[in-house]
């Protein structure tokens, strides 16, 4: 074997798939600011998980959240629609804006930021209802009781979610009887009943096999033209794939964020290089 | 190491005995809490069931033991456990929402969990007195259905707080943070998906607390209720009897025919609370199955 004529395969930066070309330069540095985190400090107690973080979410764009584990990725991600505020003891500094409108000020309405702002979990978890309800729920909250208003509801967003075809016929059957990429698809179906502007996914593939993410991956990039998404990914391929900016964070601090086609290729920093490289994490 | 004579073999010489000698220390204990059932109830079913009879079920108590009855005493018993269960439950499951959902982690939620906790455990004499002294006395009650009931509440509010608290703490946050993440308030977020979900784990709670309710006898001699009660009550104000007082009152009698009665009307006790645990079995299998994580 001439292992020697190979070059080894973990020092190589991972392919961007031209197949779903990204947004371009201009189209990216042209979006309109949808959410932007500005000098954000974040505490569980007294142990300080994010330190200054400056980013600006595009509108109409995947944005991708990389680094390793602990490096407080999904920390951000939970900041954007106050997810934390449940967590005892934790504390957030500095401002983070949806619209330029501050979402820590103090007379903002969490549950109406949530509904503007949605989030996908890393571990599916629908709630053990029918299919039906479970698409049915946010709008449901939000005060629609129109029933035939909800079934529209629910199968348009169970289309966007690619889920329909496989769930039209039994809609009221318990959606704890589906597949673990189904389950997901219709977690996704169900942020986005609420007609979300902005929607959070933390790891949404990461428990799932290669086609069931394949076909989230292909979710996302359609809905991209809709909604502007924020994604953690622990996969690398995964965030080359997918998203068009990128932001590489490390021990609590943003490393560096930029075009996602750029950031793989021509990584301005050393440990943005050794990580997307696979010297590290 | 030097090898055994039996070479690779897998077989040893070793017999494992202390390990088996626990087996059969904790057989033999299991083997004690049967023969103790089994022997109680089989003492009751043998003196009682020649007493069962349609008179035991209809007629009141009498100084004849062919024409004693239990009838007062169980209505009595179902008065209590209905007054019971309408003042326990809703206060109880609130209690133990506020505590699980509301209250967070703070010095306040500590103490009062605490002091339930404990209150679980206080032996039901207790709550005898302090329902003699609050609702006979302070609240003029009287010995009152009402007033027995209200003692009785106090004595199964701890176990329904802790039932209801269990079953809330055993529905993944995971459904919590979906309900909130969709724009759901904390009132929907309970009301429409924690509650439901718990509610199987409520159910038995509040079935088991009913069932204690049903057995005590204690709190309600210390109330003072009646012994030897010919009327079933029509209001709360009423004077009333309960199962477990009427089978005490039987089995310190002298004559020994009432004896016999008492075992009967054990028979019925014992029926009553087989027949609400196994309600909550029932309601734990069917409701509990439909939810799954």
């Amino acid at each position: 074997m001439t292992v020697a004529s190979q070059s080894p395969p973990t020092l190589r930066a991972p392919e961007v798939g031209l197949s779903r070309a990204g947004r371009s330069a201009q189209e990216l540095a042209g979006a309109s600011r949808k959410m932007d985190v500005a000098g954000v400090d974040f505490f569980y107690g007294a142990k300080q998980a994010l330190f200054g973080i400056q980013l600006a979410v595009p509108e109409h764009c995947v944005t991708a959240l990389i680094g390793p584990s602990g490096c407080g990725k999904s920390t951000l991600l939970r900041c954007l629609n106050r997810m934390n505020d449940m967590i005892e003891g934790t504390r957030i500094e500095g401002v983070v804006t949806l619209d330029g409108h501050d979402i820590y000020a103090p007379r903002v309405d969490v549950v109406e930021l949530r509904k503007r702002v949605g989030m996908v979990f890393q571990k599916s978890n629908p709630f053990p209802k029918s299919i039906f309800e479970n698409v049915a729920y946010g709008p449901r909250v939000a005060g629609e009781r129109n029933k035939s208003r909800l079934y529209e509801i629910a199968e348009r967003c169970l289309q966007q979610a690619a889920l329909w075809n496989e769930v039209k016929d039994r809609l009221d059957e318990s959606a704890l009887a589906l597949s673990g990429g189904q389950q997901q698809r219709l977690c996704i179906a169900r942020a986005l009943a609420t007609e979300p502007q902005v929607l959070l996914m933390d790891e949404p593939a990461s428990a799932l096999d290669p086609a069931s993410t394949s076909r989230i991956e292909d979710l996302i990039f359609e809905l991209k033209d809709r909604y502007t998404i924020v994604i953690v990914t622990h996969n690398m391929q995964q965030a080359a794939r997918v998203s068009d900016q990128t932001a590489f964070f490390y021990e609590g601090a943003l490393i560096e964020a930029g075009r996602t086609t750029e950031l793989f290729t021509k990584p301005k920093k050393k440990q943005t290089e050794d990580y997307i490289t696979g010297r590290f994490g | 190491m030097s090898r055994s004579a039996t070479g690779d073999s897998l077989s040893s010489g070793r017999s494992y005995l202390a390990s088996r000698v626990f087996g059969w220390v904790c057989a033999a204990a299991t083997a004690v809490c049967v023969l103790a059932l089994v022997g109680l109830i089989s003492t009751v079913v043998v003196h009682g069931a020649p007493w069962v009879s349609w008179t035991l079920l209809t007629q009141p108590t009498s100084l004849d033991p062919e024409k004693a009855g239990i009838y007062p005493a169980l209505v009595g018993s179902v008065w209590l456990i209905a007054i019971t269960a309408l003042f326990s439950i809703p206060t109880g499951v609130g209690a133990a929402i506020y505590l699980e959902e509301y209250a967070g982690a703070s010095w306040w939620r500590r103490s009062v969990q605490l002091n339930i906790s404990n209150l679980a455990g206080v032996p039901s004499i207790v709550y005898g007195i302090l329902g003699l002294g609050l609702f006979v006395r302070a609240m003029a009650l009287e010995r009152s259905v009402l007033a027995g009931a209200l003692t009785l509440s106090l004595v199964v509010l701890p176990i329904v707080i802790l039932a209801t608290q269990e079953a809330l703490r055993s529905v993944p946050s995971t459904i919590r943070q979906a309900s909130y993440a969709l724009g759901a308030t904390r009132w929907q977020t309970i009301s429409r998906q924690v509650l439901p979900a718990a509610l199987p784990g409520v159910m038995t709670g509040v079935i088991l607390a009913i069932a204690r309710a049903l057995g005590e006898a204690a709190p309600l001699v210390a109330v003072g209720a009646a012994v030897a009660v010919w009327h079933t009550p029509v209001s709360v104000l009423d004077e009333f009897s309960a199962l477990p007082l009427q089978i005490f009152t039987w089995a310190a009698d002298a004559q020994k025919e009432f004896h016999g009665l008492a075992s009967a009307a054990i028979l019925v006790l014992l029926t009553l609370l087989i027949a609400l645990n196994a309600g909550a079995v029932f309601v734990r299998a069917k409701w509990g199955r439909r939810i799954k994580w």
